[in-house]
């Protein structure tokens, strides 16, 4: 019962922020292209299930992973629970720390695959490049650059290192891929940051972040427990520029294998009338 | 209706799969690192079955309705052609979704606090309530100019990389003269501002502007705009902590 007043109230309130992006839609539609909207039925039905579809996965998560990843979140960062897996002696060193890294990973990985953002987008990649950009390779891809990201961030919470000196080298080696990375992926990988970074990860990390912050000794959980979405925000750029200059790497070397065996299937058919 | 069940279903399926690794995930911290079992195991499951349909209908109805009034709106407004409706409208898509954002909203009272201990401003209610605002309203009006300036760019085809490295360098230089505590606010506010309804409009959006123009190719003019909806928030935020 509890759960179908939760379901009209998350409901209400998807329904009042999608509102302003319909009337902006329909207001632009109507007053300033003035065409009918081909197929508005099946348009307005889409919406619909939009609507649904964020609402039941709100929903779903404010009852299943929400708590789950709060509570182990508390449990990982936990002083008892520390001691019990340390590695080191003598005071908490930040290897001691090493479960809440693997978290941080496999969260961070976890939730960019089941992303909706992130699937809408790579649909749209692997649509315009004619398949050249497969939707799961794409999605491996950020996946990865978040998972590192989240792990990197938890490792500065843990050892207090400013966080503009991370961002800072994040850009510059950015700046370094974009001069190598092929020239179609470079406007994607931009986007791939911002996209990641959304209903899924964003509450999860946060949580993250402020048990991290509030257990470690001399951190504050107000000033250190934020910037862990940046550093999800930063890698999958890195990530997915590394996965297109991968796979730009094989193909130019199974093409040049390509040719250097029909260089020798020539020379062979030349010197056979000889012999 | 055959046909559209058909691709319910596969749709289904997708969404079992992508739900597949944080149920591992999870399943391994709890049985092997924690050696617990979770409380309301019953809830949890319920729960991970409604994060399914939920995927389900959502990508669904992406397909069905999103993207195809995004891409049309985007002809539209290229056979139309007057810039200046364009440009209002992309400021518009990005003012007025980001505005309402959820997560901008949490994100914003959290700053209000940090300002607040820190002693930027005072620490009564009203002036933690106008200083989150003035940061929601901040955050919205930088997400709509960058929307407006990416398509702008892709109009004008102006090379992506010069702008970004431009926002990055603004980002650097200032977060030399930002006040501490707000930085971290500040590089997170790039990441949150982009929902779950707006990546999917967006993308449409420059995907349909850049295949109707000709000479431009979607796949290098179609992306970017994301990029800029969550680089200027950054250097907008990093601009109000120095103002205030």
């Amino acid at each position: 019962m509890q759960v179908l007043q939760d379901l009209r109230a998350l409901m209400h309130s998807t329904f009042f922020d999608i509102l302003p992006i319909a009337i902006i839609i329909f207001g632009f539609q109507f007053l300033v292209i003035r065409q009918r909207v081909k197929h508005l039925k099946k348009v307005l039905l889409g919406m619909l299930y939009v609507l649904i579809g964020i609402t039941f996965f709100l929903l779903g998560l404010e009852e299943a992973l929400f708590p789950i990843g709060r509570s182990m979140a508390a449990q990982l960062t936990n002083p008892e629970f520390l001691q019990s897996v340390r590695l080191s002696v003598g005071e908490l060193h930040w290897v001691d720390y090493y479960w809440v890294y693997i978290f941080a990973f496999a969260v961070g990985a976890g939730t960019t695959i089941a992303e909706p953002a992130l699937i809408a987008v790579a649909m749209k990649a692997h649509e315009v490049s004619g398949g050249a950009i497969g939707v799961f390779g794409l999605r491996i891809a950020v996946a990865i650059g978040v998972a590192v990201g989240l792990a990197l961030g938890a490792y500065r919470i843990v050892t207090g290192f400013p966080m503009h000196y991370f961002i800072i080298s994040g850009y510059v080696i950015v700046v370094i891929q974009t001069y190598f990375a092929p020239k179609l992926i470079v406007p994607l990988a931009y986007d791939s940051g911002g996209v990641t970074t959304s209903t899924v990860t964003v509450p999860l990390v946060a949580a993250l972040g402020l048990g991290l912050a509030e257990t470690v000794p001399g951190r504050s959980a107000l000033l250190d427990g934020f910037g862990l979405i940046a550093f999800a925000s930063l890698c999958p750029m890195i990530s997915v520029m590394a996965y297109a200059q991968l796979s730009d790497f094989k193909n130019k070397r199974a093409l040049k294998r390509l040719l250097d065996t029909d260089e020798y299937y020539s020379r062979q058919t030349k010197r056979e009338p000889r012999s | 209706m055959k046909r559209s069940l058909h691709l319910f279903l596969g749709s289904l399926l997708g969404s079992l799969r992508d739900l597949t690794p944080i149920v591992l995930v999870i399943a391994f911290f709890q049985i092997f690192v924690l050696e617990q079992t979770p409380d309301h195991l019953l809830q949890i499951f319920v729960g991970l079955i409604f994060v399914v349909l939920g995927l389900t209908f959502f990508i669904f109805g992406l397909e069905q309705g999103l993207f195809p009034i995004g891409e049309s709106m985007a002809h539209a407004f290229a056979n139309k052609g007057s810039v200046f409706w364009l440009l209002s409208f992309a400021f518009a898509l990005g003012f007025g979704t980001t505005v309402a954002e959820p997560a901008l909203i949490a994100v914003a009272d959290e700053a209000s606090k940090v300002a607040a201990e820190a002693g930027h401003i005072a620490s009564g209610e009203q002036a933690m309530r106008s200083y989150a605002t003035g940061l929601r309203y901040t955050v919205a009006f930088s997400v709509g100019v960058a929307i407006t300036l990416g398509v702008l760019r892709i109009l004008l085809n102006w090379p992506i990389h010069y702008m970004i490295m431009i926002g990055y360098v603004m980002v650097i230089v200032m977060t030399g003269f930002a006040p501490d505590e707000i930085i971290g606010i500040a590089y997170d506010s790039g990441g949150v501002t982009t929902s779950t309804i707006t990546v999917p409009l967006v993308t449409a959006l420059g995907i349909g502007l850049a295949s109707s123009i000709s000479g431009r190719n979607p796949m290098v003019d179609g992306f970017g705009l994301i990029a800029f909806a969550s680089l200027l928030p950054i250097v907008f935020v990093l601009g109000y902590g120095m103002l205030i």
